[in-house]
């Protein structure tokens, strides 16, 4: 009988609660119709530090608008994002990191698309082909703001200048100034491509950006297209090319095999000891963030880089990049408003200052750069007469996230280039 | 013999509709209810604007006593009901709200999984076994089949031997707690720790630099030449295979352990009287007696196993040959945005365990219920 | 109590390999916990040295010991701007206090709430008749092997409609139910072996099935329910994806241990050495629950001495 009392008291509080509960969400409902601040919701791969200078971007906007913008940024931000979007859950703005997934999106009817009015601020102030990455099937989804640059070669510039090197203009320049470290007893490349559950991309790098230098963009564009098969002979004498430097082992530390395991991040910290344990890394305008403390400290005196040299002069010397572009989940008036934001520069300075970014807007104040290096990067990024979007972002992903990343370290293993590229080829999904 | 079922012939149909719709209506109530007081709490609980700490106390109150005085609530009501109607709704109280939770949370999706499996890229076109081809004929898929198996067959049998062989030794050693705490550590690791931990054990530095991975400073102490073990094909799918060792045998050890304690001492007394060793002790009284439980955890690491990607996906992304299904899975469903052929995948791992279930259900049949 | 004092002691005689098993346990300790322990010397370590030299030569070279690793996963992390508004000052980070918080919230319903329901049905399915009982049972355990990845887009939708989306509700109940198929397994495999004996005892003096279950049962069972208790909270803890998921719709405030320690590495990985100090942080809350549970699995005498 005790029992049964407990029992029945614990019961009556239980529902006492719940009837409170219900009342209280009742009254909290009706106070939610007074107007409240307008809130967009951002999300995108990127996390701290880029997530506060890119909340410092949107202040601007903020303080004029009235507009509470939140931006959210995660490390397994594509599944999310694709789940969200699958379950009708998506933000209102997304920072998609391929071009490819964008066009996925748009084809499923995800995205909307950018109004006229943004439109013709995306034509007043980039190239076309940065417009034309946002696009797909004729309307346009996407806006570019901070993106990268990656054919570059980076080298210790205080000892690089002691011994007495140059900067090499040509690909022959480039492998004498290898041999010749060489001959100095010293290991020219450092190169590493590990990057856990995204190990392979600075491989695919590497890649395009001989692609572009040996058979052009317009090969090039067929080959991340399709239109030409992937082990065209074009491909072929772009792999066997870097093979040349990745396969030599005087050329890079530690051998070849090394390359595979270490951390692409890691990788440029060899060009920071005393004396240079490596010489040479090629790599985009972020991987300064991963130069050692005292080096990010004195970036303009401590690092020199140039241009990756062109191979073939008829192509110069092309520039690779990269970049999230921003789409839209609705068609609010607000989210709109911020998107033509995103288009001018305006948006972009407070990064800039900020350093570690590029931007490629015609009406960048180059001023705005804290850094001569990102000032000059940014200058070839904008100026370059060829810009190209990494290939493997522009591919379906089966290739451009998967066979491709796992050729990559199949041919640094030792298997012969024309049968990785036979089983890329292979795993090209069929229309 | 209090609520013993008694099998009644004179049901008639109307007798029996009801009974199935009352059976449905007591699975239902305990989820339904709960959820719908627990809802409604929560919606208070959102908009408040009270400090975290509250609302993470309310919270966990709210949702461990609500569970709790809904299972008290709707037996209180099948107690009021006629004997012979509560005999048919009493084991529904038990066995309902696990039911609808798992039918709504896994049972339902598997069944859209098994549709989508059928269809294309973008879920919209009939494609019929298309999918099903692909697993059993691309190259990387028939690499995931092969590693899956070494992961079953190394990773369950290493993974039980290790977690047995410390639950025995465990028991008979004064440091038992302290023992038992330290291999039961890397279980509380998360996966991203656990990566970055053995990315120090395997790590490779060039031959003449200074080892940074515990594996090759040994080997180049010894007189050795660095090894670049996550590379080093077919054997890196075993060295990853030991990282998953390291994690389940303290899952192992728990379960063992607590069978092992189970195991009536008296048996083991007459043993040691009669001059039996202790290997005979363990091989002859110990494993027969916790044989049910050797066969909990072997199934569950096996299903782990074969469900393996975190591993795979954090240590090498599935290059270098080490593909498994799981990552295959996930990469198809979440970054080649292939639904179609994730989809395939999930249901063939869901296949290929039938074998296992049905030796553990062997045993099912012949219980003596109630 | 002084049974199973008792019990110990006995156990513990005529131990003639004393000193083997401890010398044999003592080598495999040391093998299994050498891992942890480098990656617990490293997160005490400067970056730069990490990767100069082994963790083991930190003791004897005399680059020394920092608490960098943990202040900044612990306090929040500096992060330089260079802003207009901010001038050269660092801005600081979400801290850790937050996200412990919402950890806790999310983990001790999601593993109480799928043991109750788990139990009750592990119970249902060992001692009960009722039409169906054999093919049901076989669904619980085939579901065992259903990827949970399969369910985030269905369930979220769903979510969406009931507003669930960004609740603790929401993802107390998915976890239940990814939970369930293991629990409801594990609590049978226990609950099954109890000696029938005991139940039908407890029917002759009347008892109906809530009560023995309550009453007998769960009390019987507690080295299998701190088990299982464990692992879910393992899971639940060190859990990612589904936070993620069902999560995110509430933003930052609700992030959970294990993405802010992810999203503290930078979106390059640049930071990832501030894993090592995480590693550990996030591994004092499990692993003060293990010690605290451990005590419960000694209980498991007692069920032993009620059988014989």
């Amino acid at each position: 009988m005790k029992r049964r009392m407990k029992l029945v008291s614990l019961l009556i509080i239980f529902s006492l609660v719940t009837a409170m509960a219900f009342a209280g969400g009742k009254s909290e409902g009706a106070s939610t119709a007074a107007p409240e601040k307008k809130v967009i919701r951002i999300q995108g791969a990127f996390v701290e530090p880029e997530a506060s200078r890119f909340e410092e971007c949107l202040k601007a906007f903020e303080a004029e608008t009235g507009i509470d913008v939140v931006y959210e940024g995660s490390k397994e931000f594509e599944t999310q994002i694709l789940v969200q979007a699958e379950a009708g859950t998506p933000p209102d703005v997304a920072a998609l990191p391929q071009p490819g997934l964008m066009r996925n999106f748009a084809k499923r009817g995800f995205l909307t698309p950018l109004p006229p009015e943004v439109v013709s601020k995306i034509d007043a102030n980039y190239s076309k082909s940065w417009k034309d990455l946002g696009s797909y099937d004729g309307k346009v989804y996407g806006v570019f703001h901070r993106v990268n640059a990656k054919s570059f070669v980076w080298y210790p510039k205080k000892a690089f200048e002691a011994k007495g090197y140059t900067i090499p203009k040509t690909w022959d320049e480039l492998k004498a100034l290898s041999d010749r470290i060489v001959a100095d007893g010293g290991v020219p490349w450092s190169i590493g491509i590990e990057s856990g559950s995204a190990t392979g991309w600075a491989a695919t790098d590497w890649m395009e950006d001989i692609m572009l230098r040996t058979a052009g963009p317009e090969v090039y564009d067929k080959w991340v297209n399709h239109e030409i098969p992937f082990n065209d002979p074009s491909v072929q004498n772009a792999a066997k090319i870097m093979l040349d430097i990745w396969m030599n082992p005087k050329y890079v530390l530690g051998g070849s095999t090394n390359i595979l395991t270490t951390n692409f991040g890691d990788a440029v910290k060899p060009l920071f000891t005393n004396p240079p344990k490596a010489w040479l890394h090629r790599q985009g305008n972020f991987i300064t963030g991963f130069m050692p403390e005292d080096i990010q400290a004195n970036l303009d005196e401590e690092v020199g880089v140039f241009a990756l040299p062109s191979i073939n002069p008829e192509w110069g010397t092309p520039v690779l990049g990269g970049g999230d572009q921003f789409v839209a989940f609705n068609d609010r008036p607000e989210v709109m408003q911020l998107m033509a934001y995103l288009t001018t520069w305006e948006s972009a300075a407070p990064w800039a200052k900020a350093g570690g970014a590029l931007f490629p807007y015609k009406d960048t104040n180059f001023n705005d750069y804290s850094s001569a290096i990102d000032r000059a990067l940014a200058k070839i990024l904008v100026n370059a007469e060829v810009f190209r979007f990494d290939g493997s972002d522009n591919m379906p992903a089966e290739v451009g996230a998967g066979t491709f990343w796992t050729g990559m370290a199949d041919l640094v293993g030792g298997v012969p280039v024309n049968k990785v590229l036979d089983q890329i080829e292979e795993s090209w999904p069929k229309k | 013999m209090g609520d013993l079922y008694v099998p009644d012939k004179k049901r008639n149909a109307g007798q029996e509709f009801i009974t199935a719709v009352g059976r449905v209506l007591v699975s239902l109530f305990v989820p339904v209810v709960t959820f719908a007081v627990l809802w409604a709490g929560f919606i208070f609980l959102r908009d408040s604007g009270a400090s975290q700490l509250i609302i993470t106390l309310v919270a966990i109150i709210w949702g461990v006593g609500g569970v709790a005085a809904l299972f008290i609530l709707s037996n209180f009501t099948i107690q009021r009901l006629p004997v012979h109607w509560r005999k048919r709704f009493v084991p529904f109280l038990f066995v309902g709200p696990a039911l609808i939770i798992l039918g709504y949370y896994l049972f339902l999706p598997a069944i859209r999984s098994f549709y989508m499996s059928f269809m294309g890229k973008f879920s919209k076109d009939f494609v019929g076994l298309a999918n099903y081809k692909y697993i059993f004929t691309d190259r990387t898929m028939r690499l995931a089949f092969l590693n899956n198996l070494e992961w079953m067959i190394l990773g369950t049998s290493l993974s039980l031997i290790f977690g047995l062989l410390f639950a025995l030794l465990s028991e008979k050693s004064r440091f038992e707690k302290l023992a038992k705490s330290l291999i039961f550590l890397p279980m509380a690791i998360s996966f991203v720790g656990a990566g970055v931990i053995w990315k120090f054990i395997y790590a490779f530095r060039p031959a003449g630099e200074a080892q940074i991975g515990l594996l090759n400073a040994l080997v180049t102490a010894l007189g050795g030449s660095p090894v670049n073990w996550i590379v080093l094909r077919p054997w890196n799918t075993i060295f990853l295979i030991i990282i998953l060792v390291w994690l389940q045998t303290g899952y192992a050890m728990v379960i063992l352990s607590a069978a092992i304690k189970g195991v009536p001492v008296t048996l083991k007394e007459a043993a040691r009287i009669d001059g039996a060793s202790e290997w005979r002790i363990v091989f002859q009284i110990i494993i027969p007696s916790i044989k049910g439980s050797l066969v909990t955890v072997g199934t569950t690491i096996l299903i782990v196993t074969l469900k393996v990607f975190d591993i795979v996906y954090a240590m090498t992304n599935g290059l270098f040959g080490t593909e498994v299904l799981a990552s295959q899975q996930y990469k198809q469903m979440f970054k080649f945005l292939n639904y179609g052929r994730g989809s395939a995948i999930a249901i063939v791992i869901l296949i290929a365990v039938i074998p296992v279930m049905w030796y553990n259900l062997k045993q099912f049949g012949k219980r003596e219920v109630f | 109590m002084s049974k199973v004092k008792k019990r110990k002691s006995l156990n513990r005689e005529g131990q003639s390999s004393g000193i083997a098993v401890n010398a044999v346990l003592l080598f495999l300790v040391i093998l299994w916990t050498i891992p942890t322990f480098g990656i617990l010397v490293t997160s005490f370590r400067v970056k730069d040295n990490v990767f100069a030299t082994g963790w083991w030569k930190a003791f004897s070279d005399d680059s020394g010991f920092t608490l960098e690793n943990y202040g900044q996963v612990l306090a929040g992390r500096d992060y330089k701007l260079k802003s207009d508004t901010n001038g050269n000052s660092p801005v600081k980070g979400d801290n850790m206090a937050g996200a412990f918080l919402n950890s806790i919230s999310v983990t001790v319903p999601a593993v109480v709430i799928p043991i109750l329901i788990a139990a009750f049905a592990a119970y249902g399915f060992a001692w009960l008749d009722f039409p169906g009982r054999r093919p049901l049972f076989i669904l619980i355990v085939a579901l065992l092997v259903v990827p949970l990845q399969i369910s985030l887009i269905p369930v979220l939708r769903d979510y969406q409609k009931l507003k669930l989306n960004g609740t603790y509700l929401g993802i107390w109940l998915a976890h239940t139910g990814f939970g369930l198929p293991l629990a409801t397994y594990l609590l049978f495999n226990y609950i099954s072996t109890i000696p029938r004996s005991i139940l039908e005892s407890a029917f002759i003096d009347g008892a109906s099935h809530f009560t023995t279950f309550v009453r007998l049962i769960l009390p019987l069972s507690v080295p299998a329910l701190a088990s299982f208790a464990i692992f879910q909270f393992l899971w639940v803890w060190n859990d990612m994806l589904v936070a993620l998921v069902f999560l995110s719709g509430a933003g930052a405030k609700m992030q959970v241990v294990t993405v802010r320690l992810l999203n503290l590495i930078g979106s390059r990985g640049q930071d990832w050495q501030l894993l090592t100090s995480g590693a550990f942080i996030s591994m004092i809350l499990p692993l003060t629950v293990f010690l605290a549970l451990q005590k419960f699995f000694i209980r498991g005498l007692m069920a032993g001495s009620v059988k014989e």
